[in-house]
């Protein structure tokens, strides 16, 4: 039979994560959460999970440590280069209509989803007048989305990407390479705000006409889902945007009435 | 050990089979085919698939095999709810994984053995979930993706079956299994196919 043990010690982790840090992972799909933290547990040597569980108690660090596989960072820029597509023809038209614009990216991990969408924005003559919220619950995740800087061998399917999303200019205007970096251009972030938010256990912060949140809710399970669709439907503007990742959709929620499917292929939904 | 006598006897298994995870890579279209085609509409095991497709651009593996079977087919979603009858393919770009009320979880996390979808990973939560009432089979492969997670399903008191090195297309997978632990069938494509009947 599966190991009974491992699995009491699992949920025992996470509510000592959730008492001590008030990080909630007790609504995160219990089958990758096991699979990130017997990883984690490897990498941070450490025999079993209670022994982890006693080590992220006394060590703030260590638990920061363990955040990095809690909160496993996979992204690439312009990843799904259809969604952007979709995005830049379909959805920027209506965007123009308003005087301003407050944009949200949910869940942006390192920074990749927040640049490209910057970048579209700016092709589009709408950076200007926008404001990007970009949140995470990964403080370190954050810190590297507010810099910038991305590994150089990545940008070679980036500008693949950005080429099959609709973009208009050469990629490398957007960076600088240095060594084996590449920084992004200090003015795709000017109008973006990243700040430390979490669909678990923090409320809605302003009213937007676009939520880009792609494979964040995969990892949550179908209360935790509703939870988050609900910040997204009390944030979004009568007829505002969600955009999700390509096997999710807003359909089987609590909230499926609430949207119209505008773009199905591409998982951008509209609020009704 | 080859024998196919041998293959009835899982039939009279306790606690009886529920839901089959199948894992390959190189070859492994033709090797599904032989498996899964005939399967009848009522069978009544689930039956969950990894086959090991290229990163970019979509797959039509739930339509080729509509084709092949009665069963339901189709490509595995996030929270849906494992069904007998149906037949689940893992989505390219995602890791499928069974929780413990056996609903299906996608996640784009690392890639394992350079595979997204990956077997072991798959292997590995089936194995969480349903123990002893899983059985699992190892097809023709390239690599050895899928080894570590059917000797969980060993471990789990699943029911561990392997392809024949010598007939599989390409015969890395297999034997990259086999050399972890001694599973409870060694059987050419056919014979998993008929041993797949039996499990009903």
């Amino acid at each position: 039979m599966p190991d009974r043990n491992v699995e009491i010690e699992l949920k025992l982790l996470i509510e000592a994560i959730y008492l001590k840090y008030s990080y909630d992972f007790r609504d995160y799909s219990r089958a990758s959460l096991k699979r990130r933290v017997l990883l984690a547990l490897k990498q941070m040597d450490c025999d079993s999970i209670s022994a982890l569980q006693r080590r992220i108690l006394y060590d703030a660090q260590v638990f920061m440590d363990l955040l990095q596989y809690l909160t496993i960072p996979v992204s690439e820029m312009f990843r799904d280069p259809g969604y952007y597509r979709a995005l830049r023809e379909q959805v920027v038209p209506v965007l123009r209509t308003y005087p301003s614009l407050k944009i949200w990216i949910a869940g942006c991990s390192t920074g990749e989803e927040v640049y490209s969408m910057a970048i579209l924005l700016q092709e589009e003559g709408l950076l200007e007048r926008s404001l990007i919220y970009a949140t995470d619950i990964n403080p370190r995740s954050l810190e590297q989305a507010r810099q910038g800087i991305f590994a150089i061998d990545h940008l070679r399917q980036y500008t693949v990407n950005y080429q099959q999303a609709g973009g208009k200019r050469s990629f490398s205007d957007y960076y600088t390479a240095a060594y084996d970096s590449a920084i992004m251009d200090k003015s795709l972030k000017e109008k973006v705000t990243f700040a430390d938010h979490s669909l678990a256990t923090d409320s809605v912060f302003s009213e937007t006409q676009l939520i880009s949140c792609r494979n964040v809710l995969i990892y949550f399970n179908k209360p935790l889902q509703d939870r988050a669709f609900g910040l997204f439907h009390e944030s979004l503007c009568h007829r505002g945007f969600l955009g999700m990742g390509c096997k999710e959709t807003v359909e089987f929620s609590s909230y499926a009435g609430l949207y119209e499917a505008f773009d199905k292929q591409e998982r951008i939904f509209r609020k009704l | 050990m080859n024998s196919v006598a041998r293959v009835i006897l899982p039939g009279q298994r306790q606690p009886p089979v529920e839901a089959v995870v199948i894992g390959t890579s190189a070859g492994g279209l033709e090797a599904l085919g032989i498996v899964l085609s005939g399967l009848p509409a009522d069978f009544r095991l689930a039956l969950l698939v990894v086959q090991h497709v290229p990163r970019s651009g979509p797959t039509h593996l739930a339509e080729i095999f509509r084709r092949k079977t009665a069963m339901r087919v189709k490509e595995a979603d996030a929270k849906e709810q494992v069904r007998g009858g149906t037949v689940y393919f893992a989505a390219p770009g995602y890791h499928l994984l069974v929780e413990s009320d056996h609903s299906l979880s996608l996640s784009q996390d690392d890639v394992v053995h350079f595979s997204r979808p990956s077997i072991d990973v798959l292997f590995e939560s089936a194995a969480d979930a349903w123990g002893t009432s899983l059985a699992g089979v190892l097809l023709t492969g390239a690599n050895e993706d899928g080894a570590a997670g059917l000797e969980a399903i060993h471990r789990s008191g699943g029911l561990t079956v392997i392809q024949d090195p010598a007939e599989a297309a390409v015969a890395t997978m297999p034997r990259a299994a086999l050399q972890r632990f001694a599973p409870d069938h060694i059987l050419p494509l056919r014979d998993i196919h008929r041993l797949l009947r039996e499990l009903e």
